[in-house]
């Protein structure tokens, strides 16, 4: 328990680090509101599907379709901004909601391992992205100037996508601690079987996460379109990879059981540091920012293991 | 007449595959009575308490609960109707807090969120009935295996069991944890909550149980009152024959032994190993007798190198050795035919001289890369040397009977050309004539030179066989048993007493 909360505390002082250094080395070009908007604004799609994710790998598992939901709500979006904005922003949260429902009804039900039921499920939903889009990006309707607030819009001077984020953090926050659906995350991913006899109903819980995922993947979806003024049947590769780093990062186990969406706000806030470090330093090439990256990760998982080895 | 029981199963039948498990057994429990569930392995105590917890489906027979017919189709209805099973190894959820591991799943809310402040309070109210004074808001897995136990049960008074079946509950446990649980039982007693107390530690049983009921092979044998039995006459209800009339098996063997080749002194490891001895000559056959968990097998794994030692020694030709891996084991000359040939012994997709030249894949391959032919020419060799029937080297070892699999894997252990082999329960679950044609290679190759521990629950084999039968009980040598000296009574009386009965016919 105590471990645990000294772990919290090691990337949140990390943080501080990174806020702190290149306040000193690159001053006020770091160190202001808009820099720090930047990095807030970039890091809530990420941090949406993060969220999710957090709640996904407590249950000891994991998502791998989330990126591809990102591409199908955004390019969703961008063709329904000719119809009506309540549609373009409703209709592609829906449809993440149903692929995440795809999701959990192959895993809990099913009983398809994570890892295979979301990869089968990410390249399917990635062939209906290219298919309906024939691989180009669509460009929002002229008639629809009201949908880039959502991306681009500030409410009380602060981003609407920080906002949107923080909110869903508290939300889940509050649902993960004090909700009897967020504890039986926990204990899901910490002893199934056990879970199972406490009379907590394992695959209703564990598909729920993933509609949860599924839903935020959506909503991200929508904000990256109505950020770039388009939906790209490209976007968003990879995402899922940087939502399980950032979820790893910020201390949730990937064995499951422990950790939280607070934590993996922590783990999102040191990837989005770096990588706006790296931007600032200019000359250096960004492909540097994912060998960062990757060390990082390692060296959290290694320091996870150990301290996992010594509890038990 | 109807109230007086809180359980009654009539005429419970159930199959596997072909084979049936249980025959038609009738078990009752009477309310706020503690019953202890007896038999050795493959008696049918597990499947018996899985058909009541709902893992398993029953082919025949009724249940009834608290005068309710129940037919739980999972653990959890089971659980609803009241029944709560306490596992040997906890169920629980390390991860979580003591309060939340016994709260999760019905949760005291406020305004609908989660009341943790309440649930704590809660919780330490619970525990300190039961007798335990400790942080609730720490994580379960902080503390050892009686706490957490003791946790389980406040759970399963929470969800208003009326009958918390402990199964093994007392095998990872030290004495004095013993005694707390035991307390404890005594209050679920004293509430009118009954217990079904399952454990293969005879004194426990005479001690906290009021009445038993014994199976053997999936029959009832028969139900009793603790008080009405001695531990001798229980040992023989569990095993099988009357004390009175024990038919004399033949010895068929008798061999003199060579030099000391092993030697093992006060080996102590956890709980279950209490300082055991045990000599083994070359070429000796020497058996290993006991109850389920008296530390037979557990002793063979210290020995193999597979679990850690607490303290003792090992020799082998006069030279200590310390094996800290399997493998080490083996390079010694060692060989270990383990229990569970579906779990630790065969591959079931590999063929059968994969299965024999996995452990030795030095001798079939050349710079690394395995030498079909060679890996055959084994597998060949032993096919016939030990009588192996197969349509030949390639037929996967998953096709082949019971029997002949555990052929192979003693197979695969003599084409090491060990020393020494361990051959735990080599004959269970295998038709007689191959039992009898293991029985002849045990000896063949004890007469090679080869060493052997043999560990059975059958009598009749460790008497066939061995030059001498180590008694063990509890953890601890209970006596040593040579020659004309291995009878089924003294067996029996070694394991249920300690003790070798002197002035012949005297029975309790």
């Amino acid at each position: 328990m105590l471990k645990n909360k000294l772990k919290i505390g090691g990337s949140w002082i990390a943080i501080l680090v990174l806020i702190v250094v290149p306040s000193i080395i690159y001053g006020d070009k770091f160190f202001s509101t808009t820099n720090a908007f930047n990095v807030l604004r970039q890091m809530s799609m990420i941090g949406l599907i993060s969220i999710g994710m957090t709640c996904v790998i407590l249950t000891a598992g994991i998502d791998l379709s989330v990126g591809a939901t990102v591409a199908l709500a955004a390019v969703l979006s961008a063709m329904l901004t000719e119809k009506s904005v309540f549609l373009a922003i409703f209709v592609p949260v829906l449809a993440g909601i149903f692929i995440g429902a795809v999701n959990g009804f192959i895993i809990a039900r099913l009983k398809i391992v994570p890892f295979i039921a979301t990869l089968a499920v990410q390249m399917a939903v990635r062939g209906i992205a290219y298919i309906i889009t024939d691989i180009k990006s669509i460009s929002v309707s002229e008639h629809a100037a009201s949908f880039a607030i959502l991306g681009r819009g500030y409410l009380y001077g602060i981003p609407i996508p920080v906002l949107i984020l923080a909110l869903v953090l508290v939300i889940m926050g509050f649902v993960c601690q004090r909700t009897s659906f967020g504890r039986s995350l926990y204990a899901i991913g910490g002893n199934e079987d056990a879970a199972k006899m406490m009379g907590i109903k394992v695959a209703r819980n564990k598909a729920i996460a993933y509609v949860l995922t599924g839903a935020f993947s959506g909503l991200a979806g929508v904000i990256l379109c109505s950020r770039l003024g388009a939906g790209q049947p490209l976007s968003g590769t990879g995402w899922e990879m940087d939502a399980v780093a950032a979820v790893a990062i910020g201390g949730t186990l990937l064995s499951g059981g422990v950790g939280g969406v607070w934590k993996t706000l922590s783990g999102v806030l040191i990837t989005a540091l770096i990588g706006n470090i790296i931007n600032l330093q200019g000359n250096v090439n960004t492909y540097v920012q994912q060998i960062v990256m990757g060390a990082i990760v390692l060296v959290v998982i290694i320091i996870q293991r150990r301290t996992q080895m010594k509890e038990s | 007449m109807g109230n007086e029981y809180i359980l009654e199963m009539k005429g419970i039948s159930k199959s596997f595959s072909s084979v049936k498990v249980l025959h038609e057994v009738d078990f009752r429990i009477k309310k706020g009575e503690v019953h202890a569930l007896m038999g050795e392995n493959g008696a049918g105590k597990s499947t018996l308490i899985k058909i009541l917890t709902g893992i398993y489906s029953r082919d025949g027979g009724t249940i009834l609960f608290d005068g309710k017919e129940i037919h739980p189709a999972d653990a959890l209805e089971a659980q609803k109707a009241g029944i709560s099973t306490i596992y040997q190894e906890i169920s629980l959820i390390g991860q979580l807090s003591v309060a939340e591991n016994i709260y999760i799943g019905r949760e005291i809310k406020k305004h609908g969120a989660i009341d943790w402040k309440a649930i704590n309070e809660k919780s330490r109210e619970l525990l300190a009935g039961l007798g335990l004074d400790i942080d609730v808001t720490k994580v379960l897995s902080s503390y050892g295996t009686a706490i957490q136990q003791m946790v389980a049960i406040a759970r399963s008074i929470l969800i208003d069991a009326k009958l918390v079946i402990m199964d093994e509950a007392t095998s990872s446990l030290d004495d004095d944890e013993v005694k707390i649980l035991f307390n404890i039982i005594r209050k679920l007693k004293a509430q009118g909550i009954s217990v079904l107390f399952i454990s293969h530690r005879l004194p426990e049983i005479f001690e906290i149980a009021d009445s038993l009921t014994v199976l053997k092979d999936g029959s009832l044998v028969g139900e009793y009152r603790t008080a009405d039995l001695t531990r001798k006459e229980l040992v023989s209800k569990m095993i099988g024959h009357d004390a009175e009339n024990i038919v004399e098996v033949k010895r068929t063997y008798r061999k003199v032994s060579g030099e000391e080749y092993l030697k093992v002194s006060d080996i102590q490891s956890g709980i279950k190993l209490k300082g055991l001895n045990l000599t083994i000559h070359r070429g000796e056959i020497v058996g290993l007798a006991g109850l389920l968990g008296a530390g037979r097998t557990e002793l063979a794994r210290v020995i193999f190198g597979i679990d850690r030692k607490d303290k003792g020694e090992i020799w082998i030709d006069g030279k200590p050795v310390e094996f800290k891996l399997p493998a080490h084991a083996i390079g010694h000359g060692l060989a270990f035919c383990s229990e569970d040939r579906k779990v630790e012994g065969i591959i079931p997709n590999l063929t059968i001289a994969e299965n024999i030249s996995i452990a030795n894949m030095k001798e079939v391959s050349r710079f690394g890369v395995i030498h079909h032919a060679k890996q055959r020419a084994v597998a060949k060799e032993y096919i016939e040397k030990i009588r192996i029937k197969t349509t030949g080297t390639d037929q996967k070892i998953k096709n082949l009977s019971g029997g002949n699999q555990q052929k192979v894997i003693l197979a695969r252990w003599l084409s090491m050309k060990p020393d020494f082999i361990i051959l735990d329960e080599p004959t269970r679950g295998i038709d007689v004539g191959a039992k009898k044609e293991i029985e002849d290679l045990i000896r063949e190759i004890s007469a090679e030179g080869i060493s052997v521990l043999l560990i059975s629950s059958e009598f009749e084999e460790l008497i066939r066989n061995c030059d001498r039968v180590e008694v063990l009980r509890d953890g601890k040598n209970a006596g040593c048993l040579r020659g004309e000296e291995i009878t089924e009574n003294n067996i029996m009386s070694l394991i249920a007493t300690g003790k070798v009965e002197t002035g012949g016919g005297q029975s309790e």
